[in-house]
């Protein structure tokens, strides 16, 4: 998964319409704000997710970093089918699955599964794991319920749970184990793509690399396709074959892994990897760190032209009032595309011009 | 003598299941201008070690010293303590919307302590006090921010308000609990860069707790690594991050994605922190310790001098020789487990190796 020669991110330049297995074509969420009281008037939107293309190659990882509020779980939301799209499209291997009623959407859901962040908030604690994990054969009747258990405790031991424990509470896991039991649900139906929406961050380091493992595993030998949603950048990278980057709703810089973090070309994406703790007390001290100003802005009431200009340390006049394409800038690979006007070049500072 | 020195400090609490022996026999010092650094993953006891400094264990059967300046914290009464918290050690916790009240003015908040310790304070006074630490921990038109409440901030500020408070009454040493790990990347930056900033100016001891690696390397000199409440390594950031001699220390720097080691796969380490009321014998470790041998099964190792560093201290049973990362070091440890692994020691290698962590 971690395929970098030429050759690879060639490839990745012209995928083919059968080698996309998730196609989003302009999605836009916005959530209606209303007063309150008997009659509820929409009073403005938030504009959680707007306007965002993005295509995952069958069989690969695709990252989605940002802060919170940048709308990368909304996004994750709609590509699910899990709330209603406001406008765009979601094509799933060449269907168009947007906005499906319950009814139609029953084959994709088998299809496409998540994985949540929190492993104690997403198991329900009243129910035996191997009821929790037997879930899908039920609801999708994939499995006769006289085979169940068995097929369950093949899933366990897959995952690397004791498959002894099927009558057990999920209070009796640890945190690892329990984000292993999400894994195994996340599996039962053999999907072809899995939405993990942070699914290490509430673990400690050490369990987190079996679990990072793990999804790598699977990968390998059920040829899954990740859409991996995470806000440490190390691990976006570890796991990814490419990344996009998210803020305030729109993708500000995506392309190949190499490409994004070696030679990064929005400043926030600079500024985001520059923010990193590197676990190196030598690199930690060289580097030069470029601090933004404030917090991410409002999605009800986002900052006009290119939504990252009151923190950029770039910013000109210009980005206060045109909103930047998302393309390829002069010198770049035509994967890799970035919205700038005013992109970061080779060897500039801007950790000196954000101490300004 | 430094500000605070830490002897053979010991926490349980008795519980219905049992007694929960949350730290047990931890030494550390930490001087003006420093920062300690208390890394350890959950339930390693680092939480219960700080805030048992400050009497925040209530119902913990604690032994041991805690020198500050003089006196012993332990010793403290109650009414003496509270003198201590916020005027002379502060606490800066994880979670910035649970440790402010959600119904009083950010503003209030931080006068209603200052007036607390001090009460010649007028309400002006203290008014004027929380404007300006408000400015000092750059929060933005702070005149007008003193009279928001904590919702009407972000994550970012709110935890900068709580820097504000910490910083109050000037206190002489400042105890950050994870302050930045419900923070984002950026905002992050922001925190630790405004912590060290006013540490260096007002010359304030920092103890700085985390599971966060990337944090430690960033702003502590020293580094106490912990495991199952106890020391598993003591040194400065270098000694730790470079020459780690713990299998356990080891095991943390390799768990974490590092685009420098271009791995294929990660090396967790096997296996899940100890329950605290059944400890496993020996070095409580071993059960996932990929270098058990048969006296770490049996004995608990104490910590002991590593290289020339005196202050570079490691629990384990390894010649202190096997300190490092490199080949040499690694060639050392198999060579020496190669020898000393025999009976009981083969039959742990031998499940954590079938243990699903390490396959292929």
């Amino acid at each position: 998964m971690t395929d970098e020669s030429p050759g690879a991110v060639l490839a990745d330049a012209t995928p083919g319409q059968d080698d996309v297995l998730v196609r989003v074509e302009n999605l836009v969420k916005y959530f209606p704000v209303r007063t309150s009281g008997m009659v509820r008037r929409t009073v403005g939107n938030v504009q959680a997710v707007d306007g965002v293309s993005l295509a995952i190659p069958r069989g690969r990882t695709v990252g989605l970093v940002g802060e919170t509020g940048s709308g990368k779980s909304t996004l994750a939301r709609c590509i699910a089918g899990l709330i209603p799209i406001t406008s765009g499209k979601v094509i799933f291997d060449g269907s168009d699955i947007t906005n499906l009623s319950r009814r139609q959407m029953i084959p994709f859901r088998r299809e496409i599964q998540m994985i949540f962040q929190d492993p104690y908030g997403s198991l329900n604690p009243r129910r035996r794991v191997g009821a929790i994990i037997g879930d899908p054969f039920a609801i999708h009747k994939t499995v006769t319920s006289g085979e169940r258990k068995r097929a369950v405790q093949d899933l366990m031991e897959r995952v690397g749970l004791n498959p002894e424990h099927y009558n057990r509470f999920p209070a009796e896991f640890s945190g690892g184990q329990r984000q292993r039991i999400g894994v195994a649900r996340a599996l039962a139906l053999r999907p072809r793509l899995i939405i993990c929406d942070e699914p290490v961050s509430a673990l400690d380091v050490s369990i987190q690399a079996q679990v990072l493992n793990l999804l790598a595993d699977l990968q390998k030998d059920y040829g899954l396709t990740y859409l991996f949603i995470a806000h440490d950048l190390e691990v976006v990278r570890h796991v990814s074959d490419s990344v996009s980057v998210m803020y305030l709703g729109r993708i500000a810089e995506a392309g190949p892994k190499g490409l994004v973090y070696d030679t990064p070309r929005h400043p926030y994406t600079a500024a985001l990897l520059s923010a990193a703790p590197a676990a190196d007390p030598d690199a930690a001290a060289s580097r030069q760190r470029i601090i933004l100003t404030g917090d991410i802005p409002s999605p009800i009431d986002p900052p006009s032209g290119c939504r990252f200009h009151p923190r950029c340390p770039k910013a000109q006049d210009l980005c206060g009032q045109q909103e930047p394409p998302l393309e390829a800038k002069a010198g770049d690979a035509a994967t890799h595309v970035t919205a700038c006007h005013f992109p970061v070049e080779a060897g500039e500072d801007l950790a000196a011009a954000s101490r300004r | 003598m430094a500000l605070l020195e830490v002897e053979n400090l010991t926490v349980s609490f008795t519980t219905a299941d049992g007694v929960v022996r949350a730290v047990r026999g931890v030494s550390f010092a930490v001087d003006s201008g420093q920062t300690l650094g208390i890394v350890g993953e959950s339930g390693s006891g680092k939480t219960v070690l700080t805030q048992t400094l400050l009497a925040l264990t209530p119902g913990a059967d604690i032994t041991g010293k805690a020198m500050f300046d003089g006196t012993d914290l332990l010793q403290l009464s109650e009414d003496q303590m509270r003198r201590v918290r916020g005027s002379q050690i502060s606490v800066i916790f994880q979670d910035p919307l649970t440790s402010l009240h959600p119904l009083y003015r950010v503003g209030w908040q931080i006068a209603e302590m200052i007036r607390a310790h001090d009460k010649s304070v007028t309400k002006k006074q203290a008014a004027d006090q929380s404007v300006d630490l408000l400015r000092r921990v750059g929060i933005p038109h702070p005149e007008q921010r003193v009279s928001d409440y904590p919702h009407q901030f972000s994550g970012g500020m709110r935890q900068r308000a709580m820097i504000a408070m910490a910083l109050a009454l000037s206190p002489k040493m400042i105890i950050a609990d994870e302050p930045t790990t419900a923070l984002d990347a950026t905002v992050q930056a922001q925190i630790l860069d405004l912590l060290l900033n006013l540490q260096r100016d007002m010359g304030t001891a920092l103890i700085m707790i985390t599971h966060d690696l990337g944090v430690v390397a960033d702003i502590a000199e020293n580094v106490l690594v912990m495991y199952a409440g106890r020391a598993a390594e003591k040194g400065s950031k270098r000694n730790i991050f470079y020459e780690p001699h713990h299998p356990y220390t080891k095991g943390l720097l390799e768990s974490i994605p590092n685009s420098s080691v271009a791995a294929e796969r990660l090396r967790p380490i096997p296996g899940t922190p100890p329950s605290l009321i059944n400890l496993p014998s020996g070095c409580k470790f071993h059960p996932r310790c990929a270098y058990v041998m048969d006296q770490c099964v049996t004995a608990e190792p104490e910590l002991h001098q590593i290289g020339e560093d005196a202050s570079h201290t490691s629990a384990c049973w390894l010649p202190a020789a096997t300190a490092g990362v490199g080949g040499e070091a690694e060639h050392l440890r198999e060579q020496t487990v190669r020898e000393g692994r025999t009976g009981a020691a083969a039959e742990v290698a031998e499940t954590i190796a079938a243990s699903p962590e390490v396959e292929s």
